[in-house]
């Protein structure tokens, strides 16, 4: 049976070595909480009721952040009240 | 899940295992795709609990699985009917219940606590790097000099790769990386791994999604025309 991505055992394989140039980027660590702000991700377990888009909406006026998008929800509430769980990026 | 009828354990294990593997599904009248029968795979299925007519499963599926259609199918498979009465997303692709999931009032919380006591810790914990979205996907590395190009939505071709991650297929998704780790775009691989690293040309991603904000890195794409002038 197909393997989901997420168990997919990867090995590297290289084409060509090379040395990053220190003088542009920074690793993933090292941002600043602002930078982190501009793009990041928040694993939000999101309460029963409202929809994502309801949560995207209420994050954005909270917080005052200007993009906020969410990837991944369930049908809407419907009988016996189901709760998914959505996540959020801010960017 | 909750049946509709009585059924003694043994059967319903045996009817739940029926239904891992490929299965087709039509999806409801309330849908947001085209209602077309289609082939979802269902990895695992596993009964956490079960108190009479109630039933707690997990689910390993595919994306797109219809599980109130699954709960519906069981119960007709049964014979006594059943229907789905809760459900919580607990994975989806790199997102799980870990030690990252937050509640809204975490979220707001720690970003009080930032903004205005200048304790970064706890946004630090609930606010993560884009990265962490497409930690399931295979990495491709490229060179420092192809990033900007990707940037400005140039596909990627093979001279700019360093490293891949195997294996690969035509039309996997795949996420475009630096050096020091910072996610560039997200696209769709139009190469084998094995080709992305044993080509001499051509193209090998083709970019769908740029994350990194173009200037992050010089634009070296332009060439000598613009290095000269």
């Amino acid at each position: 049976m197909r393997v989901p991505q997420w168990l997919v055992k990867r090995e590297v394989l290289i084409r060509d070595e090379e040395e990053a140039d220190p003088r542009f980027g920074k690793p993933p660590e090292q941002r600043t909480v602002e930078e982190l702000l501009e793009l990041g991700v928040v694993n939000l377990d999101k309460p029963v009721g409202p929809s994502s888009h309801e949560v995207v909406a209420w994050i954005k006026r909270m917080l005052g952040f200007e993009k906020v998008a969410h990837g991944g929800t369930l049908e809407p509430p419907v009988g016996g009240g189901e709760t998914p769980r959505s996540r959020g990026y801010c960017l | 899940m909750r049946l509709h009828g009585d059924v003694d354990d043994e059967r319903l294990m045996e009817v739940i295992k029926e239904f891992e593997g490929p299965i087709y599904q039509r999806p409801p009248l309330r849908s947001a795709v085209k209602r077309a029968v289609r082939i979802r795979r269902i990895y695992k299925i596993e009964v956490l609990e079960r108190e009479g007519r109630n039933v707690l499963l997990r689910v390993w599926c595919e994306a797109g699985t219809y599980m109130r259609k699954l709960c519906h199918d069981i119960g007709e498979v049964l014979g006594v009917g059943a229907h789905m009465q809760e459900l919580r997303r607990t994975r989806v692709g790199s997102f799980s219940e870990d030690k990252h999931l937050a509640t809204l009032h975490d979220l707001v919380d720690a970003y009080y606590f930032w903004r205005e006591e200048g304790i970064e810790d706890y946004i630090r914990k609930v606010v993560l790097p884009v990265e962490y979205a497409v930690r399931h996907l295979p990495k491709v590395v490229i060179r420092d000099s192809a990033v900007d190009a990707i940037c400005h939505g140039a596909y990627l071709a093979v001279p700019g790769i360093l490293r891949v991650e195997s294996p690969i297929k035509v039309g996997d998704t795949v996420a475009i990386f630096t050096l020091k780790g910072e996610l560039v775009a997200i696209g769709r691989a139009k190469m084998r791994s094995e080709q992305m690293v044993s080509a001499m040309r051509g193209i090998a991603v083709e970019t769908k999604h740029v994350i990194m904000r173009p200037g992050t890195y010089p634009p070296m794409w332009r060439g000598t025309r613009k290095a000269a002038g």
